[in-house]
């Protein structure tokens, strides 16, 4: 057998890890690509639920992400948005009755986020971009890649929302109760969905003052 | 490149394996999904009561033994099914759906309504089921009033899909532990419900705080669908609440 065998790739090779790393800074979904801002409106009033819309996108985008790696050669390029809207509503649902049957409180906890995951433009967008093109285990690196850059942003996003919205980490109170006393009051403005907006925008701020490289030129 | 053909014959196979997978799931998964379901509602009427330590395994035990009466209700206030003894999920009352006699009721005709007894170490607690609508969906709850069919003991609302951090905020026991103690009658033993105000009990006249809870910030839609469920599914528990009330005395 003279077959010569195809060298491969290391699985974490630098192009792959830059595929990982990217999207948390220079490449970041939200604050750079500016997709998925509609999810991080809606569910970052509180930590635990941002936390467990991150770990659902991840889930689901590098399950479609693979999926659609696989596929990439076959799907015709002329319906192939539907079948990426097929596959990622297919793998949600699916991952939402196994929740249900057997994660009952999980479950309960993502109920309204199956709904905003399906329609989450990031996901769409890296089977769009990305997972059409390159070969599965890539792909899946980008999916975890940016899911965690999404996920980073919404955390941040509630971690302040929540300390200075309800004046509670995680549930917990962290002003302390004395505060009160003296007059401190919970701001009411950052529980609604336009500091939300706004919070993304200081992030976007001051990642582009941090980073010159994000600048557009004029 | 790609027929016409093959994007439809593609197309098909896509939709047929989607369609299967789905099919399949929802079969399979679904004597577990009704069962987890069938123990969520348990649980809630358990906890509404104040029993503690409702795990999922204990649930059903639990549930059959704080349970003394599982009680279906006519809308006269006659109690038409009492189940008194062995598995109460098999009764009347537990299979009763409450979306299509409130239903039954907004049309004006006859519906049945379940009420559970529960006997907690000597204290008689009445449980009463409630079914509503928040903003994006269905809201639900147990109200427990104890022996007076007055004074709230405790309550539990759920949800289908209100907004996180906001609407959603009906089921923690911030919230629900607002209305142990309250009251659904007056002085002059006329309805009053439960209100959920802006603001909360405090901001009520004096005589009224005892009917007044605090709404929740940025779920006025959800906070004014618990309000207005409290009041109708309350309205509708009325005639068997005055009923019992006059046999005890």
């Amino acid at each position: 057998m003279n077959v010569k065998k195809k060298e491969h790739e290391p699985l974490f090779s630098a192009k792959n890890l830059k595929l990982l790393k990217d999207p948390l800074s220079i490449n970041n979904p939200i604050t750079v690509q500016v997709l998925g801002i509609c999810s991080a409106l809606a569910v970052t009033a509180k930590l635990k639920p941002a936390i467990v819309m991150s770990i659902s996108v991840m889930v689901v985008l590098a399950a479609s992400n693979v999926v659609i790696s696989l596929l990439r050669n076959g799907i015709p390029p002329r319906i192939r948005i539907i079948v990426q809207l097929v596959v990622i509503a297919t793998m949600v649902i699916l991952v939402d009755q196994v929740l249900k049957a057997f994660v009952y409180d999980i479950s309960k906890q993502l109920s309204v986020f199956v709904g905003l995951i399906i329609t989450n433009c990031i996901i769409m967008g890296r089977l769009e971009a990305f997972a059409m093109g390159n070969k599965p285990w890539p792909a899946f690196l980008d999916g975890i890649g940016n899911s965690l850059g999404y996920g980073i942003i919404l955390i941040i996003v509630a971690f302040f929302r929540e300390l200075f919205g309800s004046g509670t980490i995680l549930g917990l109170q962290i002003v302390p109760k004395g505060f009160y006393d003296f007059g401190y009051e919970n701001n009411g403005l950052m529980i609604l969905p336009p500091m939300a907006l706004i919070t993304v925008g200081v992030i976007i701020w001051v990642q582009r003052n941090r980073n010159k490289e994000l600048i557009e030129e004029r | 490149m790609y027929s016409n053909g093959y994007i439809f014959r593609y197309a098909a196979i896509m939709v047929i394996v989607a369609a299967a997978l789905l099919s399949a799931a929802a079969m399979l998964l679904k004597p577990f999904q009704d069962r987890n379901m069938a123990i969520e509602k348990m649980g809630g009427i358990l906890t509404a009561a104040k029993i503690s330590g409702v795990e999922k395994e204990e649930t059903i035990a639990k549930f059959n033994k704080y349970v003394t009466d599982a009680i279906v209700v006519g809308q006269d206030g006659k109690i038409i099914e009492s189940l008194n003894e062995g598995e109460k999920e098999d009764g009347a009352a537990f299979k009763l759906n409450m979306k299509e006699e409130l239903y039954k009721k907004s049309k004006g005709e006859n519906f049945e309504l379940p009420v559970y007894k529960v006997d907690n170490n000597g204290e008689i607690i009445y449980i009463f089921p409630m079914l509503g609508t928040g903003l994006w969906g269905p809201i639900w709850g147990n109200i427990a009033l104890a022996d007076d069919l007055n004074t709230i003991v405790g309550v539990t609302f759920g949800h289908k899909g209100e907004t996180p951090g906001l609407g959603a905020e009906i089921t923690t026991p911030e919230f629900t532990e607002q209305f142990i103690g309250k009251q659904i009658f007056d002085a002059n033993n006329k309805f009053t419900s439960i209100m959920v105000v802006k603001g909360g009990a405090k901001i009520l006249p004096q005589k009224q705080q005892i009917h007044g809870v605090d709404a929740i910030s940025g779920g006025t839609i959800t906070s004014n669908g618990v309000n207005d469920m409290l009041n109708n599914v309350l309205e509708s528990y009325l005639p068997y609440i005055e009923k019992q009330k006059k046999d005890e005395r």
